[in-house]
């Protein structure tokens, strides 16, 4: 697992780099490219980002299993690109590292205990699952399962904004998880939004799922409305999500169709960014200097 | 029964009753052979003062190896000595003798005369002796010195066969005829008895020494323990923190000098008033780590009622494993990466309980509340052939199936409408049924088959509802609608 880092505006221009016509002289770089580099660089979040936070929250209605659904789907996400971007020739190639499962006396009462038939294949045998009493004991069971060097990531429900769970320690959660480098997704089970440092924050909702081919009557495969409200490396946006065969994937809401889910790599050409926006208009960055693109 | 109870009458076997009647002074204590057998143990371990190996012989012997060992003593008519008085020091009667080989050695003490030490002990054999100059000093003694079993016993009585030498001659004696028949017939009768103690052939050429006797020797097992005694009781919480974290670090001293790690460790508090507290700990692995015992012993350590101070703290690994020394950790950064799996359910189930850190595992059957079961998570899983391939299981299951109303039916029988937790939801799509029924041979004959149907609703949240039991099943009345699991 990749420890996280903040995209640096460095780094975007050596993958993206600008022609070579401007790229010398900071005063001549067009609106175009501003727009074109400005585009690239609010990062948009998209399934398979080498760079993923290690901590996530994910807030549900525990009527369903959205929540967790689409915290698997992201843990798997991650666990794929980090298996995938490991060089290391010598590495096995399958993953053993067990899965901890954290949940709270109400969260199993709402929401039920996660069933074995019904996971992944390959979470089926490394699931480790806590049943906490209180949700500052599922707390404890979280930050443990942080520490752990052996875990491949831990996942955690917990219902409401209890008291234990405030800014305090959804920062100690963060803190160990960076420190460490293992990977928290927290479900909050009909919880308000309240103050946290949790690096990416979805709003999860199902949505009717897509047809299947042959019967149209029955539910076919699973998605999700997800809201990205607050991350610190990503402009927030909304997704259509599904997890079509395992893969993670990510559409426009609004488009019904699955098919038109958003590509793996987005290859901007500048002629496609002026035509989105006007030539001479300063775009929003959303937060972000170009001080640096400037500079060069 | 001891030498004052047989000479007032009583015998083995005889009724209490009977054996007040002759002598109502008998004092009758209850039988423990699980205490004489531990006091045997104790008694064989402090008898490797005469040899450097013994063997116990239950229910009531002890079997010392003095090869080449008497001479320590002066001979072995002293060693005998020694032995007695050493007994004798301690209470207990003993009746002690010295063969060469250990089935010889048993038949003098059990059956010798035992008029002085020198007639206890029978001198070596000289090698190529032949069968009658090594029987000569045991020829007496009765074929019961052979620790054969009774009915064995019974047979060679009835034969006439009553002392070793009898025996002895018909095995081995001269070749005539009327001997070789009879040992041909010895021959036949106990040629399928394989056991020692029930072929007393086999059992005199161990008294011999010409077959070998194997013996188990009683070996030693000290637990590792260490302790503490205070010079001043303690009585505040941060003291004894402070000797529990002196106790483990000994005790990881102690187990990294034999190479082993403790799984089960026991502290033991004793207070000035007599009170002894225990608090046990298991642990998920082999641990050799001072830190990881302190901090687990610690959140046991918090209803500990000192009272009037703790004079004595011990801590002792009743179970230990091997666990191979290996080489601390060059950087420092791997000592911050993290915990290890183990020390991570070991901190977990001491503070949440063993019974909320478990494992979900397949279990053959098909009712989803039985599909899996809750295993230890370490736990090896035992290798399975196959797994049951179930049509589809939602993501979560609900401990128990919440009951459903359903407001509206469609023609063929499925919920159009319903309500769940106060909320109505409209069917949109549905896929099913998948048939499940009851497993006849472990439920009553009253539990109906399940119809479950995997819907979505029009907000699209998916759900694993079944109806229990059909109209016409005759299994009660109209049946039920739960909902079971909640799908992804």
């Amino acid at each position: 697992m990749p420890r996280y880092a903040p995209p640096s505006g460095a780094k975007t221009l050596q993958t993206h780099p600008v022609s070579a016509a401007f790229a010398g002289d900071g005063t001549c770089l067009s609106t175009t490219d501003i727009a074109a580099l400005s585009k690239l660089r609010e990062a948009r979040w998209r399934p398979g980002l080498t760079e993923q936070p290690l901590h996530s929250e994910i807030f549900a209605s525990s009527d369903d299993a959205s929540g967790a659904g689409v915290a698997l789907a992201l843990a798997r996400d991650a666990l794929r690109v980090a298996s995938t971007g490991n060089a290391d020739p010598l590495a096995g190639t399958e993953d053993h590292r067990q899965v901890l499962w954290v949940q709270d006396a109400r969260a199993i009462e709402r929401s039920g205990r996660p069933c074995v038939q019904g996971l992944p294949d390959e979470l089926r045998g490394r699931l480790i699952h806590v049943a906490a009493q209180t949700p500052e004991d599922a707390l404890f069971a979280l930050e443990e399962g942080l520490k752990c060097r052996d875990l491949a990531c831990v996942i955690g429900e917990i219902v409401g904004n209890p008291r234990g769970l405030d800014f305090t320690a959804s920062r100690r959660l963060s803190l160990t998880a960076e420190k460490h480098g293992v990977a928290l997704w927290l479900v909050r089970l009909e919880a308000q939004a309240d103050l946290s440092s949790a690096r990416m924050r979805w709003r999860i909702e199902a949505a009717p799922s897509a047809t299947p081919r042959w019967n149209h009557d029955a539910p076919g495969t699973p998605r999700w409305k997800a809201e990205l409200f607050r991350a610190r490396a990503h402009a927030p946006g909304q997704w259509i999500l599904n997890n079509d065969k395992g893969y993670l994937r990510a559409g426009r809401p609004g488009v019904a169709n699955s098919n038109t889910a958003i590509s793996a790599n987005i290859n901007l050409k500048p002629d496609e960014a002026s035509t989105a926006y006007p030539r001479y208009l300063a775009r929003a960055t959303v937060g972000r200097s170009l001080a640096i693109v400037a500079r060069m | 029964m001891n030498e004052a109870g047989r000479v007032a009458g009583a015998q083995p076997g005889t009724m209490l009753a009977d054996a007040r009647t002759i002598c109502p002074e008998l004092v009758v204590a209850p039988a423990d052979p699980a205490g004489d057998l531990d006091f045997l143990e104790k008694l064989s371990l402090w008898s490797q003062r005469w040899g450097p190996w013994s063997a116990l012989d239950p229910p009531d012997g002890v079997l010392v190896d003095v090869t080449a060992a008497a001479h320590l003593f002066g001979g072995e008519r002293k060693l005998l000595v020694d032995v007695q008085s050493a007994f004798a020091a301690r209470k207990l009667a003993v009746r002690a003798s010295i063969a060469p080989t250990a089935g010889a050695a048993w038949a003098l003490a059990h059956f010798g005369a035992h008029s002085g030490p020198g007639e206890a002990i029978v001198p070596p054999f000289p090698p190529g002796a032949c069968k009658e100059e090594m029987m000569r000093p045991l020829g007496d003694l009765p074929v019961a010195a052979l620790r054969l079993d009774q009915d064995v016993l019974t047979v060679l009585h009835r034969l006439g066969i009553k002392r070793l030498e009898d025996l002895g001659n018909i095995a081995t004696g001269d070749l005539d005829r009327t001997e070789k028949a009879a040992r041909d017939a010895l021959h036949r009768r106990f040629r399928n008895r394989k056991s020692p103690s029930a072929n007393p052939l086999i059992r005199l050429d161990q008294l011999l020494g010409t077959v070998p006797e194997p013996l188990l020797p009683i070996v030693p097992h000290h637990m590792p323990m260490v302790q503490r005694r205070l010079m001043e009781p303690i009585r505040h919480r941060t003291l004894l923190d402070r000797v529990l974290s002196d106790l483990a670090l000994d005790m990881v001293r102690e187990l990294e000098a034999r190479g082993q790690g403790a799984r089960r460790l026991e502290l033991g508090l004793w207070r000035v008033d007599g009170e002894v507290l225990v608090r046990r700990l298991e642990l998920a692995s082999a641990t050799r780590e001072a830190a990881h015992i302190t901090r687990l012993f610690t959140t046991k350590l918090d209803d500990v009622d000192a009272g009037f101070g703790v004079e004595t703290v011990r801590l002792r690994a009743s179970w230990t494993e091997a666990l191979a020394l290996a080489q601390g950790d060059m950087e420092n950064a791997a000592e911050a990466h993290g915990t290890s799996i183990s020390a991570c359910i070991d901190r977990l189930s001491v503070r949440l309980g063993p019974q909320a850190v478990r494992r979900p595992v397949p279990f053959a059957s098909h009712l989803p509340e039985r599909a899996q079961v809750w295993k230890a998570p370490l736990e090896l899983l035992s290798a399975s052939q196959m797994s049951f391939q179930n049509h589809y299981r939602p993501l979560k299951i609900l401990d128990k199936a919440e009951s459903i109303a359903v407001l509206y039916a469609s023609p063929d029988g499925l919920p159009q409408r319903f309500r769940w937790r106060g909320t109505v939801r409209e069917v949109a799509r549905v896929e099913g049924p998948e048939r499940i029924a009851p497993e006849w041979w472990r439920e009553r004959s009253l539990v109906r088959l399940r119809d479950y149907y995997r819907i979505e609703d029009n907000e699209g949240q998916r759900y694993w509802i079944y109806r229990d039991g059909l109209i016409t099943d005759g299994r009660g009345g109209a049946p039920q609608w739960y909902l079971q699991g909640l799908c992804v």
